[in-house]
Parts: structure tokens; C-alpha cells; sequence
């Protein structure tokens, strides 16, 4: 066991380092700092960026456009764009839509989506849950019946993120109702453009739009567009959901919002001297701080296990609670110390004009409330606990 | 011993929630906070009409002669409407601080109109480097002839925009954090050297940053003794945390009974989920929480007539409970309604919100625990 990294990977950090130095826009570092990332540009920038550099999709295999890093490489990657508050690649096409293409897809398929998922080209939305499954996920409705060589689909999809700018939506669709539930889903790849299809803003508590409904009525399919065999989309939504779940623990950037923290908590006041020197403000984040140490070494433990060629079992849903946890209790904490700069709502102050408070304090309410979403997607706390008790534990 | 209400205050009770169920539902709070003027003054005149304004204020003075348990009545029916309307800053503060230490001259001039409702008032106490202590003052208040002058800044003035009057603390003497040389003023708004900026808060009201250059304040606006505010500060805040806790008890009171019904109806795995133990305990939990709370809310409230170390002990230990109850209740009730929960569109998440600030509000748990430490 050796916890130092090869003077190779040290070298390694030094290149990501200066490259997102000299590459990453300030303005968009401010916007990620205030969390507040709202078109489609803002997104797309950075994300073009590490694509002409070759890094837009860190864990992909090098036929298919990866880096060919190694684990480590990986790590310190996502360590180095924490540290300098990039924005996040949104996952998924790069980390679910695709690898379940490069996987399960056909040669056709392959060549027809991977490259434009690296190239930002595509935007990509999950078609997953319903209003009637969400945690039941097996139970959606959503039906595409075959009609020659095209699946024609109806039903509704919901917690669609950033639907409003997609191209593409990777679907589960009901294919065959007479066999058990997960017997017969299909993987479907569906055009945004394609007649039939409606996309409705859903606004949630920080008053974002970042999630929709999406709509189909009568939409048409090419069977083409199908992902694997008729009826077994479970699968492969069951492999796109550990690939979810594997980069769900957030350390690094858990431990940048742990350092921001402090930085506010050594300009806010308290009777007269800096938050920061109040034993029980200290106490608090330490505690928060040796929450994320361990999680930290869950998570390399499941890479380690990962460089070794094994996939992450049952055991990585610590990942996606504890992750979620440590970044909820981060903007708890963030919360209290901001005192009663908690108050004013950020949305409405406009782009030129000077926010009220200190700008460390700006739009941190509105981040705690939009983070309990955390608890509850990509399979709620409740649910992965479900799954530790019943794949880990036995019981 | 007896914790029943009196005829009265039940039909109190009774006609704030009709009157609210009638007048303030969910949508029509959406569409009022998010557009100007952010309240309702029609909706301030008929509270007056109803006897609101003037429940806690003496008979005298055109109230009903009611009390603390008239206000905890009123705000819970508020929590559970979101209600907006500046209650608290115009008739538990204002009302409390002219009630108490008002010469007869003010009393006569003020107490009437807050009953009627022709005055809103806010309170401008906090500042910047403040925090919660409220004799953290930089706002100067210089003697001048008869009257004073003001010079500073407050921070998150909650219903400054709609105020025509402004309850300000400043320092005539002693040094920043001194007990000591604070007083309280009341303040015309339209006064000369007043400057806003007015902004919507995260929990659906509306607040104001407030500066005073060189604003003149005559002699006969300020309240007590000068240089001796503190007290009468703290007795007033102590009965807006009491208010607020009851507002808090509302809120979570619907939180609890709205999950509650959730769970009953929404089905996965074949079954309402409410058949899930783990959320039922969940629920469970809640619902402690929310009977603790509604008891030491009214615990607060009923030991505020008595010594200042036990009423402080009692609204400090309301605090720290309904921070944490109110923290629970509300985040679990957004994880138990799921997605929904999360949503604008369904009315959970503005409790969330709402309870949440009023944590804040007045200073939150770690700053109440310290004060009840400190007294015990």
C-alpha cells in the first residue's frame, strides 16, 4: 500500500494544472462560483475546451476518443478541476448515455453518437423517470409499440435535466406489458426534434430551471435507434446506473466547498472576532471534514478495485449516500455562516448590478435548498439503502 | 394549571384561520409575493377590521386587551398561510416597545393607529458585522438640540419596503458591542437622508438596506430612557421569537399533515408508500418534533411575563428546539414528497424555505444555545 503519487503522476497533475489555468475563462469560474451556470453556452464552453484538448470524457477507452488514462490520472484530474471550480461535464452523455453506447451499442451506433457526445455537438438528455416511477423505476408506462421498422412511443417522462436544450433523449420504454416488470423495457435513443415530442419547464425551490417534463405523443422511432436486444433495457439501465453512481460521491469538489466555507467563515463575524474562531462553528465543520476523509478512502478503495479490472458492486451506493450527505451538510453550513446575507434572493438581482451582501454569500440559500434535491435522484438515499440491505447485507 | 383556551381566543382562532382560508391560499401567496408590492395593504386593513392588529394591545388604546397568547394564536394561523404582512414588526415589536416603555404622548399616538391599522412598521436592528448580537451597533445616534441625529447602516430590514415607519436601534454612547448607550428610535421613513434599496427574499417576502446620513430624529420619537434600549430590545425580540415559533408551529403543522397525507397516496412497489417503515418512523419523528415544538413554543410564550432570566431561558430554549425541529420537519418533507417536493409548483417547498429563515431570523440554534448556556 502506498498513499504518494509517481513522480509521473505528480508530473501529470502539473500538466492539468496549468492547462485549466490558462484555458478556463474567469467568467465562467464566477458563475460556477455563484452557481448560477444557466445557458446552454456555459455549459458547452469548457466542454469544448478539454474536447479539442482530448479530456472531455476521462473514463472512456481510447478506441472510442478516451485519454487512455489510468485510474489515478482520473482522480487527479477531477481533484484539479475541483480546486480550480470548473464547470462539471454534465454526465449525461458523456458518462451514461455513452458508455452504455460503446457497450451495448452497434458498430452503426457507435459511430454515429460517440463523436459528437464528445464534441458537445449532441446535448443529451435521460428519459427515465415517470410521474408514477420514480423510485419504482420499473413500473414506467411510457409504451412504444412496433409499427414496421419504427417504434411509435407515447407516455411522459419527468426530472428531465435541462431538457430544454437537448438534441437527444436516451429513453426506457414499455415494450411488452404481459411479462414481470424489468422483462420488458427497451433502450431507445430519440431524436428531441422529432414530431410529437413536448418539453415542459418544471421550476424547483431556488427558482432554476434545471428540470422538465418531457411528452410523447405518437412519436415515431426508427427501430435503428434501438440500444441492444428488444426487452432488455433493464440491463442496460441497471449498468448506466452504477456509472452514475461512481462519480456521485463528489470528494473533490466537496472538499473545495469545504475550503469556501472556511474562507466565509474567517470573514464572518462573531462577537467581534471571526466566525472561524468560535469552537462550535470548528467543530462543526470539522466533523463534516473527517466525514468526507472517509469517504474519500471508500472511494479509493472502490477505484483501487476498479484499476484491478472489477466493477463496483452493490457497496458503491456508500458513494451516492454519504456523497450527497457530506455535500448537503456543506451547504447547511455554508447557510449559518452566512447569517442574515441568507435572506436576499440572488435571482433577482440583475447581471450589472451589485448584489446585496457580501458576494460570498450570494445565492447560497437558494444552493441549499436546490441540494436536497441530492437525496433524492439518481435513486433516493431510502433506495440505496434498500440496496446495501438486500445485495450487501443479505437481508 | 390549565391549558385551555378561553372562549374568546378560541373564536380568535377560529376567524384568522376562516378568514385566511378564505382570503390567503397558496396560489394567491405565490402571486403576491412575486409581484409589487410583495403583501397586501388591502388585506392589513381588513386585519384591522378583524381585530387582529389591536389583539395584544390594551383596550385603551383601541385593542382588544389580549396578549402574548393572542399573538402565538394569530401567528400560527399565519405560518401555516405564509402569510407576508409585517404582524410582528408592527404590532409584537411596535405594539410590545410603546406598549411597555412608551410615554403616554406616544402610546396615544401610535398604539391606535397599529390597531387600526394605519401604520406598518419594520424593524431595523441587524447589521453587518452584527450577527445576532443585538448591541453590535455602528449606527450612531448623535444628540442634537432636542432630537438625534442617525448615521448607519441596517441590514435585511424584513418589510422595509412596506413600512412607513422604521423601529431603529443605533448608539448614543458606549462602544460597539456594549450593553450600555443603545437605543430605540421610531422613524418616518420619508425622513431626509434615508436611502433603500429594497430587494424579494429566498422565503418569499421582501427586505430593504437600509442607510441613514445625517437623518434628524426629534425627541419625541425616541422610546425609554436614552442610552437604555437594550432591555426593552430584548424583552421585544424575546416576544417576536415567541411569535415566530408559533408562525414555525404553523408551518410545520402543515408539513406534517401533508406528508402524512403523501404517503398515503403515493404508490410504488404496489403499495403507498407510507407502508414503508423506514418511512414511518420518518413521520413519526416528524410528528414528535412537531408536538415538541408546538409545547415549547407554548412555554416561551407563557413565561414571558416573568423574570427576565426566565424569559429569556424560555424564548432561547424555543429557539434552539424549533430551529432543529423546523429544520427536520422541513427536509423531510421535501425527501418524502420526492420530486415534488422540490418543485415551485406544490406548497411544501415554501414551508421548507420559510421554516428554514426562521432560523435565522432573531439568531439561530448554535446562537441561542450559547445565550440558554450563559443564563442556566
Amino acid at each position: 500500500m502506498d498513499l504518494s503519487f509517481s513522480p509521473e503522476e505528480e508530473a501529470f497533475r502539473q500538466e492539468v494544472r496549468s492547462f485549466i489555468r490558462d484555458n478556463l475563462p474567469d467568467k465562467l469560474k464566477g458563475k460556477v462560483r455563484r452557481g448560477d451556470l444557466e445557458t446552454k453556452d456555459d455549459y458547452l464552453t469548457w466542454h469544448k475546451i478539454l474536447y479539442r484538448q482530448g479530456w472531455v470524457a476521462p473514463a472512456w477507452p481510447k478506441q472510442y476518443g478516451g485519454p487512455g488514462w489510468t485510474v489515478t490520472q482520473r482522480y487527479i484530474f477531477n481533484e484539479e478541476c475541483a480546486e480550480a471550480e470548473t464547470p462539471m461535464i454534465l454526465p449525461f452523455g458523456v458518462a451514461m448515455c455513452g458508455p452504455v453506447i460503446y457497450t451495448f451499442g452497434s458498430e452503426a451506433q457507435k459511430q454515429k453518437y460517440l463523436p459528437r457526445i464528445l464534441s458537445g455537438e449532441d446535448w443529451w438528455c435521460q428519459g427515465y423517470s415517470e410521474p408514477g416511477a420514480g423510485s419504482d423505476l420499473a413500473s414506467l408506462k411510457t409504451r412504444a409499440v412496433r409499427d414496421g421498422d419504427h417504434y411509435i412511443v407515447n407516455g411522459q417522462k419527468t426530472w428531465t435535466t435541462l431538457a430544454q436544450f437537448a438534441d437527444w433523449i436516451f429513453c426506457l420504454v414499455r415494450t411488452d406489458t404481459s411479462v414481470k416488470q424489468q422483462e420488458g423495457i427497451t433502450f431507445l435513443l430519440i431524436d428531441m426534434k422529432t414530431p410529437g415530442i413536448t418539453v415542459k419547464p418544471i421550476i424547483v425551490l431556488d427558482g432554476a430551471h434545471e428540470v422538465n417534463e418531457v411528452f410523447f405523443d405518437n412519436v415515431k422511432v426508427p427501430v435503428e435507434n434501438r440500444i441492444g436486444e428488444e426487452n432488455k433495457g433493464w440491463t442496460y439501465a441497471k449498468f448506466l446506473l452504477v456509472h452514475e453512481r461512481s462519480g456521485i460521491a463528489g470528494v473533490a469538489r466537496s472538499k473545495k466547498a469545504i475550503e469556501r466555507l472556511k474562507q466565509i467563515a474567517e470573514a464572518e463575524m462573531i462577537d467581534g472576532k471571526p466566525l472561524i474562531e468560535t469552537d462550535e462553528f470548528t467543530r462543526k465543520i470539522a466533523e463534516t471534514e473527517i466525514d468526507l476523509s472517509a469517504l474519500e478512502f471508500t472511494e479509493l478503495r472502490t477505484l483501487a478495485k476498479e484499476s484491478r479490472g472489477q466493477m463496483a458492486g452493490p457497496e458503491s451506493s456508500i458513494l451516492k449516500i454519504k456523497g450527497t450527505e457530506i455535500q448537503q451538510r456543506i451547504t447547511e453550513l455554508t447557510l449559518e455562516a452566512i447569517g442574515y446575507y441568507a435572506y436576499p434572493d440572488a435571482r433577482s438581482f440583475g447581471d450589472n448590478e451589485y448584489p446585496v451582501g457580501p458576494d460570498y454569500a450570494v445565492g447560497q440559500a437558494g444552493h441549499y435548498f436546490n441540494m436536497r434535491k441530492a437525496s433524492i435522484y439518481g435513486g433516493s438515499n431510502e433506495i440505496q439503502r434498500g440496496i446495501i440491505a438486500k445485495a450487501v447485507l443479505g437481508l | 394549571m390549565d391549558f385551555s383556551y378561553t372562549e374568546e381566543q378560541t373564536l380568535l382562532r377560529n376567524s384568522v384561520a376562516r378568514f385566511l382560508a378564505d382570503h390567503y391560499d397558496f396560489e394567491t401567496f405565490k402571486r403576491v409575493s412575486r409581484a409589487e408590492p410583495g403583501w397586501r395593504p388591502d388585506i392589513w386593513k381588513q386585519f384591522a377590521e378583524l381585530g387582529l392588529l389591536g389583539a395584544s394591545l390594551p383596550e385603551d388604546f383601541g385593542g382588544l386587551g389580549g396578549g402574548p397568547i393572542e399573538t402565538m394564536i394569530v401567528m400560527e394561523e399565519f405560518g401555516k398561510a405564509l402569510a407576508v404582512e409585517p404582524y410582528v414588526a408592527t404590532v409584537v415589536i411596535g405594539g410590545g416597545l410603546l406598549r411597555r416603555s412608551g410615554s403616554d404622548a406616544q402610546r396615544q399616538e401610535w398604539l391606535p393607529k397599529i390597531a387600526g391599522g394605519e401604520t406598518v412598521m419594520a424593524f431595523a436592528f441587524a447589521e453587518p458585522q452584527g450577527r445576532y448580537d443585538l448591541a453590535d451597533l455602528t449606527t450612531t445616534a448623535k444628540k442634537s438640540g432636542a432630537g438625534h441625529v442617525l448615521n448607519g447602516h441596517k441590514a435585511v430590514v424584513l418589510g422595509g419596503p412596506w413600512a412607513d415607519t422604521l423601529i431603529v436601534t443605533a448608539r448614543v454612547g458606549g462602544g460597539q458591542r456594549d450593553a450600555n448607550g443603545v437605543s430605540v428610535f421610531l422613524v418616518d421613513k420619508k425622513s431626509d437622508g434615508i436611502s433603500a434599496r429594497h430587494y424579494p427574499t429566498v422565503d418569499g417576502q421582501h427586505a430593504s438596506e437600509i442607510t441613514f446620513e445625517n437623518v434628524e430624529v426629534p425627541a419625541s420619537n425616541l422610546i425609554g430612557a436614552e442610552g437604555e434600549g437594550l432591555p426593552l430590545i430584548e424583552q421585544a425580540v424575546d416576544e417576536a421569537i415567541a411569535a415566530h415559533c408559533a408562525e414555525a408551529v404553523g408551518c410545520m403543522r402543515v408539513l406534517q399533515d401533508a406528508t402524512v397525507e403523501y404517503s398515503k397516496t403515493r404508490k410504488q412497489f404496489g403499495v403507498p408508500i407510507g407502508k414503508f417503515q423506514v418511512l414511518q418512523h420518518r413521520m413519526v419523528d416528524m410528528f414528535i418534533n412537531t408536538e415538541q415544538s408546538v409545547s415549547i413554543a407554548l412555554m416561551a410564550t407563557l413565561k414571558l411575563g416573568e423574570s427576565e432570566t426566565e424569559r429569556k431561558k424560555a424564548a432561547s430554549a424555543a429557539k434552539v428546539h424549533i430551529g432543529r425541529a423546523g429544520r427536520f420537519v422541513g427536509q423531510q418533507a421535501v425527501q418524502i414528497h420526492g420530486g415534488m417536493g422540490m418543485t415551485d409548483e406544490l406548497n411544501v417547498g415554501h414551508y421548507f424555505k420559510r421554516l428554514t429563515m426562521l432560523d435565522t431570523l432573531y439568531g439561530n440554534v448554535d446562537h441561542h444555545l450559547k445565550r440558554y448556556a450563559a443564563l442556566a
